[in-house]
C-alpha cells in the first residue's frame, strides 16, 4: 500500500500550505523545476508555468478552479523530442495526468525525470467564469466548499460529469477527498519517486495511515456517485443527440475552425488528415459534387470530420472537456465524446490514463475477440 | 435499373482485400455466379488498410451500405491486418450505435479466394437487407 503523510494547513490557508510544499521541493533541491499553475498577475486567469526560482511559487494556485489548457498538451510540446534533462515536478489535474499517460503511449511525451504530482480535483470553471469568480473569491473558499458536497452548476461541462476526479496514476497525490482540508492535506506517495519527494521535504511517511484509509473509502463513494450521475447524463445525451436528424442539428453550428482538435490533448496525429492534400480540391470537384447531389454544405465534410475524430481518439478520450470549452458556437462536444468514448472504452475494457502497460486499443488485437464481426 | 420492391436500388461500396475477398469476387465472375450489380467494389491490399474514415465518407456521400471484405481471421496475407480491421469496424459500429445511427449498414465478410459462391451469396444478402432498410438517411442530408 502507498505511503502517506499529512501536510499541515495553518489557519485554513490551503493555497499557502500547498505553495509552501512546492517551495520546499524546489528550494531544497528535491527537484530542479516545477510546472505548476500560477495566478496570472492580472488576476483573471491561472496559467501553467515552468518555474525554477522558488519565490515565484508564492503565486502558485493549484486548486484555483480553472484549467485554461490541458497541461498534457504542454508536456507533449516540451518532451516529445527529448525528455526533461533536469528533475521536473509537474502539478496536474487527474484528466491532465490521464491524457499525459496516453501521450506517452503514443510516443509523444516522455516521463523521464518527471515527478507527477496529482491533485484530487474539485473541478474547474470556464476561463471567463473563473475571472468573475476570482474578482472576489479565493481558491481556498472554492476547494474548501467543493468537497463538502456542494454542487456547483457553474462547473465546466466536463467537470460536472467527471469519471475520475482523483488521479489514477501519479507519483504523489495531494488528497482532498475525505480529508478535512482546513486542518491538513493528505500526501500519498504511489511510487519510489513519490517517496523521494516526501523524504526530500522531510515529511514522515506512514504505511497504512487511518487518514489514507478514510480517503480510499470516500473516493469509492465519490466514484460511485459520479457513475450514477454519468448514467443519467448518458441517457439524456442519447435522447438529445440520437439519430441522423438530431446529429445534424447538433453539428449545425460548426464552422470547422478546428478549435476542438487543437485543444484536444489526445488528438494525436502530427499531421491531420483534414489538413492533407486529400481535401485540396479543384473547383470542378466542388462543383461536380454539388451537381451530383443538388446542394452541398461548405466547408464540406462537417460530420465526417467529427466522426473521424471520434474513431481516432474515442478510446483515448479522458473527458477533460477542452473541446467543448474551445468551441465558439457551443456545440456539446464533451457530451458527444463522452457518450461514444464511454461506450468504446467499455468495448475494449480500456480506461485511458490508467496504466502505461495497457495497449492502446486501435494498435492491438486479440485473436479470440469480436467474433460477431463478419458473422453471417 | 433492376426491379426492387419499391424501385429502390441500393448503392453498396465494398472495400475488398486483394488476397481473399477480392479474389473471391474474381472467382464469382469467372464461374458466372449470379449476384446483383449493386456492389461497387474498391480493391485494397488488406482489410487492415481500411481506415474508418473511408466507410464514413462513403456513407455520408451516398452509399446505402458499406462492406469490408477480408481474409478469414487467422488467414490474413499480412498475418494480422484483418484482426486490426475487426477492431476498427467494431469501434465504428459501436460509435454509430451510441449516436443512434444505423450500424447495420456497416457490413463485414471474411471470404477466402476459393469462396466465389459465398461472395455472390454475401452480395445478394447485403443487397436484400439494404433494400429492406431503404435509402440511407445520412446520404440524403446536404447539411451534414
Amino acid at each position: 500500500m502507498a505511503k502517506s503523510a499529512t501536510l499541515t494547513v495553518k489557519d485554513g490557508q490551503l493555497r499557502a500550505s500547498v505553495n509552501g510544499l512546492l517551495k520546499d521541493l524546489l528550494g531544497k533541491g528535491v527537484v530542479d523545476a516545477i510546472l505548476v499553475p500560477l495566478a496570472h498577475p492580472a488576476g483573471n486567469n491561472v496559467v501553467q508555468t515552468l518555474v525554477t526560482r522558488p519565490d515565484y511559487l508564492d503565486q502558485a494556485d493549484v486548486l484555483a478552479p480553472v484549467m485554461p489548457v490541458n497541461a498534457a498538451r504542454i508536456l507533449q510540446a516540451m518532451t516529445r523530442l527529448t525528455p526533461a534533462n533536469i528533475k521536473t515536478a509537474v502539478v496536474m489535474r487527474p484528466c491532465e495526468l490521464r491524457a499525459l499517460v496516453e501521450l506517452v503511449k503514443l510516443r509523444q511525451a516522455q516521463l523521464d525525470n518527471l515527478y507527477l504530482i496529482g491533485i484530487d480535483c474539485p473541478g474547474a470553471y470556464s476561463v471567463s467564469d473563473y475571472a468573475q469568480f476570482a474578482a472576489d473569491k479565493s481558491s481556498d473558499e472554492f476547494a474548501g466548499a467543493a468537497w463538502n458536497g456542494q454542487e456547483d452548476p457553474k462547473l465546466r461541462a466536463g467537470c460536472r460529469v467527471c469519471e475520475y476526479p482523483v488521479p489514477l496514476l501519479a507519483d504523489l497525490t495531494i488528497g482532498l477527498v475525505g480529508v478535512d482540508v482546513k486542518e491538513g492535506l493528505l500526501l500519498i506517495a504511489d511510487s519510489e519517486k513519490g517517496e523521494e519527494l516526501l523524504s526530500g521535504v522531510e515529511l514522515a511517511a506512514e504505511d497504512k495511515s487511518k487518514a489514507a484509509a478514510k480517503r480510499d473509502t470516500e473516493v469509492k463513494k465519490l466514484l460511485g456517485k459520479m457513475e450514477g450521475i454519468r448514467k443519467k447524463f448518458f441517457e439524456e445525451t442519447r435522447a438529445e443527440t440520437g439519430g441522423a436528424e438530431k446529429l445534424s442539428e447538433v453539428f449545425g453550428p460548426c464552422i470547422r475552425c478546428y478549435n476542438c482538435r487543437t485543444v484536444c490533448p489526445v488528438c494525436y496525429c502530427r499531421e491531420c488528415f483534414f489538413d492533407s492534400p486529400t481535401f485540396e480540391l479543384e473547383a470542378e470537384k466542388y462543383l461536380g459534387t454539388a451537381e451530383k447531389r443538388g446542394a452541398v454544405r461548405l466547408p464540406a465534410d462537417t460530420l465526417l470530420f467529427h466522426l473521424t475524430r471520434m474513431t481516432h481518439m474515442g478510446t483515448m478520450c479522458v473527458g477533460c472537456g477542452a473541446c467543448e470549452e474551445a468551441c465558439p458556437n457551443g456545440i456539446p462536444l464533451l457530451k458527444i465524446f463522452q457518450l461514444i468514448g464511454d461506450s468504446v472504452q467499455k468495448l475494449f475494457e480500456y480506461v485511458p490514463g490508467r496504466s502505461l502497460e495497457e495497449e492502446l486499443p486501435p494498435t492491438a488485437f486479440r485473436e479470440d475477440e469480436l467474433q460477431w464481426i463478419g458473422e453471417k | 435499373m433492376a426491379e426492387g420492391g419499391n424501385g429502390f436500388e441500393p448503392k453498396i461500396i465494398g472495400f475488398l482485400c486483394n488476397w481473399c475477398t477480392g479474389a473471391a469476387a474474381d472467382l464469382a465472375g469467372t464461374t458466372r455466379a449470379q449476384y446483383p450489380p449493386n456492389l461497387h467494389p474498391i480493391r485494397v491490399m488488406c482489410s487492415g488498410t481500411v481506415d474508418p474514415v473511408y466507410l464514413i465518407k462513403a456513407l455520408l456521400s451516398g452509399a446505402d451500405s458499406v462492406l469490408v471484405g477480408g481474409c478469414h481471421p487467422g488467414d490474413c496475407h499480412y498475418v494480422s491486418g484483418n484482426y486490426k480491421a475487426r477492431r476498427r469496424i467494431a469501434m465504428l459500429k459501436n460509435i454509430f450505435e451510441s449516436l443512434g445511427l444505423d450500424a447495420d449498414r456497416i457490413w463485414t465478410r471474411w471470404i477466402s479466394a476459393s469462396e466465389g459462391p459465398e461472395f455472390a451469396a454475401a452480395v445478394r444478402e447485403i443487397t436484400e437487407e439494404t433494400k429492406k432498410k431503404g435509402p440511407n438517411p445520412l446520404a440524403a442530408d446536404w447539411a451534414l
